[in-house]
Protein backbone atom coordinates (compact mmCIF):
# COMPACT_ATOMS: atom_id res chain seq x y z
CA UNK A 1 0.00 0.00 0.00
CA UNK A 2 2.58 2.41 0.88
CA UNK A 3 4.84 1.23 -2.06
CA UNK A 4 1.57 2.09 -4.09
CA UNK A 5 1.00 5.74 -2.68
CA UNK A 6 4.59 6.55 -3.60
CA UNK A 7 3.93 5.74 -7.18
CA UNK A 8 1.26 8.06 -8.01
CA UNK A 9 2.06 10.73 -10.25
CA UNK A 10 2.10 14.44 -8.94
CA UNK A 11 0.75 17.33 -10.54
CA UNK A 12 1.42 20.77 -9.78
CA UNK A 13 1.04 24.35 -11.30
CA UNK A 14 3.34 24.66 -13.77
CA UNK A 15 6.26 26.71 -12.82
CA UNK A 16 6.96 30.04 -14.74
CA UNK A 17 9.80 28.75 -16.24
CA UNK A 18 7.37 26.24 -17.96
CA UNK A 19 5.28 28.80 -19.59
CA UNK A 20 7.54 28.70 -23.00
CA UNK A 21 7.36 25.22 -23.44
CA UNK A 22 3.38 25.00 -22.22
CA UNK A 23 1.04 24.27 -24.75
CA UNK A 24 -2.21 25.88 -24.04
CA UNK A 25 -5.48 24.83 -26.36
CA UNK A 26 -7.69 27.71 -27.69
CA UNK A 27 -9.83 28.18 -24.66
CA UNK A 28 -6.52 28.56 -22.89
CA UNK A 29 -4.78 31.13 -24.63
CA UNK A 30 -7.97 33.71 -24.85
CA UNK A 31 -8.31 33.01 -20.98
CA UNK A 32 -4.93 33.24 -20.77
CA UNK A 33 -5.05 36.76 -22.87
CA UNK A 34 -8.04 37.67 -21.13
CA UNK A 35 -6.03 38.20 -17.73
CA UNK A 36 -3.23 39.90 -19.57
CA UNK A 37 -5.69 42.26 -21.54
CA UNK A 38 -7.12 43.43 -18.52
CA UNK A 39 -4.11 43.90 -16.26
CA UNK A 40 -2.76 45.96 -19.08
CA UNK A 41 -6.46 48.23 -19.46
CA UNK A 42 -6.12 49.05 -15.39
CA UNK A 43 -2.56 49.87 -15.88
CA UNK A 44 -3.36 52.35 -18.58
CA UNK A 45 -6.29 53.55 -17.05
CA UNK A 46 -4.66 56.83 -16.22
CA UNK A 47 -3.68 57.32 -19.52
CA UNK A 48 -6.96 56.64 -20.91
CA UNK A 49 -9.08 58.74 -18.52
CA UNK A 50 -5.92 61.77 -19.56
CA UNK A 51 -6.88 61.21 -23.32
CA UNK A 52 -10.65 60.93 -22.34
CA UNK A 53 -10.06 64.67 -19.95
CA UNK A 54 -8.15 66.49 -23.11
CA UNK A 55 -10.45 65.50 -25.97
CA UNK A 56 -13.81 66.16 -23.89
CA UNK A 57 -12.61 69.56 -21.28
CA UNK A 58 -12.03 72.24 -23.92
CA UNK A 59 -11.61 73.02 -27.65
CA UNK A 60 -8.01 74.15 -26.96
CA UNK A 61 -7.51 70.91 -24.94
CA UNK A 62 -9.14 68.65 -27.86
CA UNK A 63 -6.39 69.92 -30.03
CA UNK A 64 -3.92 68.78 -27.88
CA UNK A 65 -5.40 65.47 -27.48
CA UNK A 66 -5.69 65.32 -31.34
CA UNK A 67 -2.17 66.59 -31.75
CA UNK A 68 -0.56 63.43 -29.68
CA UNK A 69 -1.05 61.15 -32.02
CA UNK A 70 1.14 63.11 -34.40
CA UNK A 71 3.59 65.72 -32.37
CA UNK A 72 3.47 63.06 -29.38
CA UNK A 73 3.99 64.19 -25.40
CA UNK A 74 6.80 64.71 -23.62
CA UNK A 75 9.41 62.49 -25.28
CA UNK A 76 7.32 60.03 -26.16
CA UNK A 77 6.93 60.51 -30.31
CA UNK A 78 3.40 60.05 -31.73
CA UNK A 79 3.81 56.68 -33.23
CA UNK A 80 4.71 55.20 -29.52
CA UNK A 81 1.01 56.89 -28.56
CA UNK A 82 -0.14 55.42 -31.41
CA UNK A 83 1.27 51.86 -30.78
CA UNK A 84 0.42 52.25 -27.11
CA UNK A 85 -3.53 52.92 -28.31
CA UNK A 86 -3.77 49.89 -30.68
CA UNK A 87 -2.54 47.60 -27.77
CA UNK A 88 -5.52 49.16 -26.05
CA UNK A 89 -8.46 48.82 -28.75
CA UNK A 90 -6.86 45.23 -28.77
CA UNK A 91 -7.05 44.80 -24.99
CA UNK A 92 -10.42 46.32 -25.57
CA UNK A 93 -11.66 43.73 -28.31
CA UNK A 94 -10.47 40.82 -27.03
CA UNK A 95 -11.15 41.43 -23.05
CA UNK A 96 -15.11 42.33 -24.52
CA UNK A 97 -15.53 39.49 -26.68
CA UNK A 98 -13.88 37.11 -24.51
CA UNK A 99 -16.24 38.55 -22.07
CA UNK A 100 -19.43 38.22 -24.19
CA UNK A 101 -18.21 34.45 -24.67
CA UNK A 102 -18.53 34.13 -20.76
CA UNK A 103 -21.35 35.59 -20.64
CA UNK A 104 -23.07 33.20 -23.62
CA UNK A 105 -21.38 30.46 -21.69
CA UNK A 106 -23.26 30.99 -18.94
CA UNK A 107 -26.34 31.76 -20.08
CA UNK A 108 -26.63 28.93 -22.82
CA UNK A 109 -23.89 26.40 -20.95
CA UNK A 110 -22.39 25.99 -24.23
CA UNK A 111 -19.67 24.41 -22.30
CA UNK A 112 -18.91 21.26 -24.73
CA UNK A 113 -15.37 20.95 -25.67
CA UNK A 114 -15.86 21.73 -28.77
CA UNK A 115 -18.08 24.85 -28.38
CA UNK A 116 -14.92 25.93 -26.04
CA UNK A 117 -12.89 25.43 -29.13
CA UNK A 118 -14.91 26.54 -31.78
CA UNK A 119 -15.87 29.61 -29.86
CA UNK A 120 -12.02 30.52 -28.76
CA UNK A 121 -11.17 30.51 -32.19
CA UNK A 122 -14.10 32.87 -33.18
CA UNK A 123 -12.63 35.00 -30.25
CA UNK A 124 -9.06 35.22 -30.74
CA UNK A 125 -9.99 35.70 -34.88
CA UNK A 126 -12.29 38.76 -34.57
CA UNK A 127 -10.64 40.49 -32.11
CA UNK A 128 -7.25 40.48 -33.69
CA UNK A 129 -9.16 41.11 -37.40
CA UNK A 130 -10.89 44.15 -35.50
CA UNK A 131 -7.82 45.42 -34.32
CA UNK A 132 -6.37 45.21 -37.45
CA UNK A 133 -9.20 47.38 -38.83
CA UNK A 134 -8.90 49.73 -36.12
CA UNK A 135 -5.13 50.12 -36.24
CA UNK A 136 -5.49 50.57 -40.04
CA UNK A 137 -7.91 53.78 -39.18
CA UNK A 138 -5.12 55.01 -36.50
CA UNK A 139 -2.23 54.98 -38.59
CA UNK A 140 -4.18 56.84 -41.55
CA UNK A 141 -3.96 53.83 -43.91
CA UNK A 142 -7.86 54.31 -45.07
CA UNK B 1 -30.60 32.41 13.35
CA UNK B 2 -26.92 31.23 12.57
CA UNK B 3 -24.45 33.91 13.05
CA UNK B 4 -22.34 35.54 9.64
CA UNK B 5 -20.16 37.81 10.27
CA UNK B 6 -16.79 39.10 12.46
CA UNK B 7 -15.41 35.83 13.51
CA UNK B 8 -17.92 33.93 13.13
CA UNK B 9 -18.51 34.69 9.48
CA UNK B 10 -18.55 31.49 6.85
CA UNK B 11 -15.72 32.03 3.91
CA UNK B 12 -15.61 28.87 2.98
CA UNK B 13 -17.90 26.40 0.93
CA UNK B 14 -20.40 26.43 -2.14
CA UNK B 15 -21.81 30.28 -2.98
CA UNK B 16 -18.72 32.09 -1.00
CA UNK B 17 -17.70 34.26 -4.15
CA UNK B 18 -21.00 34.18 -6.60
CA UNK B 19 -21.97 38.36 -5.21
CA UNK B 20 -18.11 38.68 -6.91
CA UNK B 21 -18.73 36.50 -9.68
CA UNK B 22 -22.90 38.24 -10.35
CA UNK B 23 -21.13 41.93 -9.88
CA UNK B 24 -18.57 41.05 -12.31
CA UNK B 25 -20.91 40.02 -15.45
CA UNK B 26 -23.64 42.68 -14.13
CA UNK B 27 -20.81 45.04 -14.68
CA UNK B 28 -19.72 43.85 -17.57
CA UNK B 29 -22.88 43.76 -19.44
CA UNK B 30 -23.53 47.82 -18.27
CA UNK B 31 -20.01 48.78 -19.93
CA UNK B 32 -20.89 46.43 -22.99
CA UNK B 33 -24.29 48.26 -23.38
CA UNK B 34 -22.38 51.97 -22.68
CA UNK B 35 -20.06 50.71 -25.63
CA UNK B 36 -22.81 50.01 -28.30
CA UNK B 37 -24.65 53.49 -26.78
CA UNK B 38 -21.28 55.26 -27.59
CA UNK B 39 -20.67 53.64 -30.69
CA UNK B 40 -23.85 54.30 -32.10
CA UNK B 41 -23.60 58.16 -31.44
CA UNK B 42 -20.07 58.20 -32.33
CA UNK B 43 -21.35 57.07 -36.29
CA UNK B 44 -24.40 58.81 -36.31
CA UNK B 45 -24.01 61.30 -39.28
CA UNK B 46 -22.14 64.21 -38.70
CA UNK B 47 -18.15 65.45 -38.72
CA UNK B 48 -16.20 63.87 -35.83
CA UNK B 49 -14.86 66.64 -34.32
CA UNK B 50 -14.92 68.53 -30.98
CA UNK B 51 -18.65 69.60 -31.22
CA UNK B 52 -20.14 66.33 -31.76
CA UNK B 53 -17.82 64.83 -29.18
CA UNK B 54 -18.20 67.23 -26.64
CA UNK B 55 -22.40 66.74 -27.92
CA UNK B 56 -22.30 63.41 -27.16
CA UNK B 57 -21.35 63.87 -23.47
CA UNK B 58 -23.12 67.05 -22.66
CA UNK B 59 -26.71 64.96 -22.61
CA UNK B 60 -27.56 64.29 -18.68
CA UNK B 61 -28.47 61.25 -19.59
CA UNK B 62 -25.59 59.82 -21.20
CA UNK B 63 -23.15 61.70 -17.96
CA UNK B 64 -25.99 59.73 -15.21
CA UNK B 65 -24.78 56.49 -17.99
CA UNK B 66 -20.98 57.33 -18.14
CA UNK B 67 -21.13 57.93 -14.46
CA UNK B 68 -22.46 54.36 -13.55
CA UNK B 69 -20.18 52.90 -16.40
CA UNK B 70 -17.12 54.42 -14.13
CA UNK B 71 -18.26 53.00 -10.98
CA UNK B 72 -19.11 49.74 -12.94
CA UNK B 73 -15.85 49.50 -14.33
CA UNK B 74 -13.83 50.19 -10.93
CA UNK B 75 -15.95 47.21 -9.18
CA UNK B 76 -15.24 44.99 -12.38
CA UNK B 77 -11.15 45.47 -12.42
CA UNK B 78 -11.40 45.19 -8.37
CA UNK B 79 -13.03 41.84 -8.68
CA UNK B 80 -10.53 41.16 -12.06
CA UNK B 81 -7.40 42.45 -9.93
CA UNK B 82 -8.12 40.79 -6.65
CA UNK B 83 -8.27 37.45 -8.72
CA UNK B 84 -4.77 37.92 -10.02
CA UNK B 85 -3.16 39.10 -7.04
CA UNK B 86 -4.65 36.35 -5.46
CA UNK B 87 -3.66 33.54 -8.19
CA UNK B 88 0.07 34.84 -8.29
CA UNK B 89 0.92 36.41 -4.95
CA UNK B 90 1.23 34.18 -2.49
CA UNK B 91 3.49 36.41 0.58
CA UNK B 92 0.24 37.97 2.49
CA UNK B 93 2.05 41.06 3.58
CA UNK B 94 3.05 41.87 -0.74
CA UNK B 95 -0.92 40.52 -2.09
CA UNK B 96 -1.97 43.31 0.98
CA UNK B 97 0.10 45.92 -0.56
CA UNK B 98 -1.23 45.49 -4.06
CA UNK B 99 -4.85 44.86 -3.01
CA UNK B 100 -4.36 48.25 -1.31
CA UNK B 101 -2.39 49.58 -4.37
CA UNK B 102 -5.30 48.33 -6.28
CA UNK B 103 -7.82 50.06 -4.49
CA UNK B 104 -6.44 53.41 -4.45
CA UNK B 105 -5.42 53.34 -7.80
CA UNK B 106 -9.25 52.61 -8.96
CA UNK B 107 -10.90 54.64 -6.60
CA UNK B 108 -8.55 57.81 -7.79
CA UNK B 109 -9.12 56.63 -11.41
CA UNK B 110 -13.05 56.82 -10.61
CA UNK B 111 -12.58 59.90 -9.27
CA UNK B 112 -11.08 61.87 -11.94
CA UNK B 113 -13.12 60.15 -14.69
CA UNK B 114 -16.19 61.66 -12.94
CA UNK B 115 -14.99 65.05 -12.65
CA UNK B 116 -14.13 64.98 -16.59
CA UNK B 117 -17.91 64.29 -17.18
CA UNK B 118 -19.36 66.89 -14.60
CA UNK B 119 -17.27 70.16 -15.26
CA UNK B 120 -18.25 70.28 -18.60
Amino acid sequence: MADTLKERPVYRNIHISDIRTYRLPPAGIVSILHRVSGALMFLLLPFVIWLFDNSLTSEISFDRFASVFTAGAGFLPGWFIKLVCLGLIWAYLHHAIAGIRHLWMDMTHSVSKEQGRSSAIITLASSVLLTVALGAKLFGLF
Amino acid sequence: MSTNFGSKRIVVGAHYGSRDWLSQRVTAVLMALFTLALVVQVLLPGEVGYYKWSGIFSAQWMKVLTFVVIVSLAVHAWVGMRDIWMDYVKPVGLRLALQVFSIVWLLGCAGWAVQVIWRL
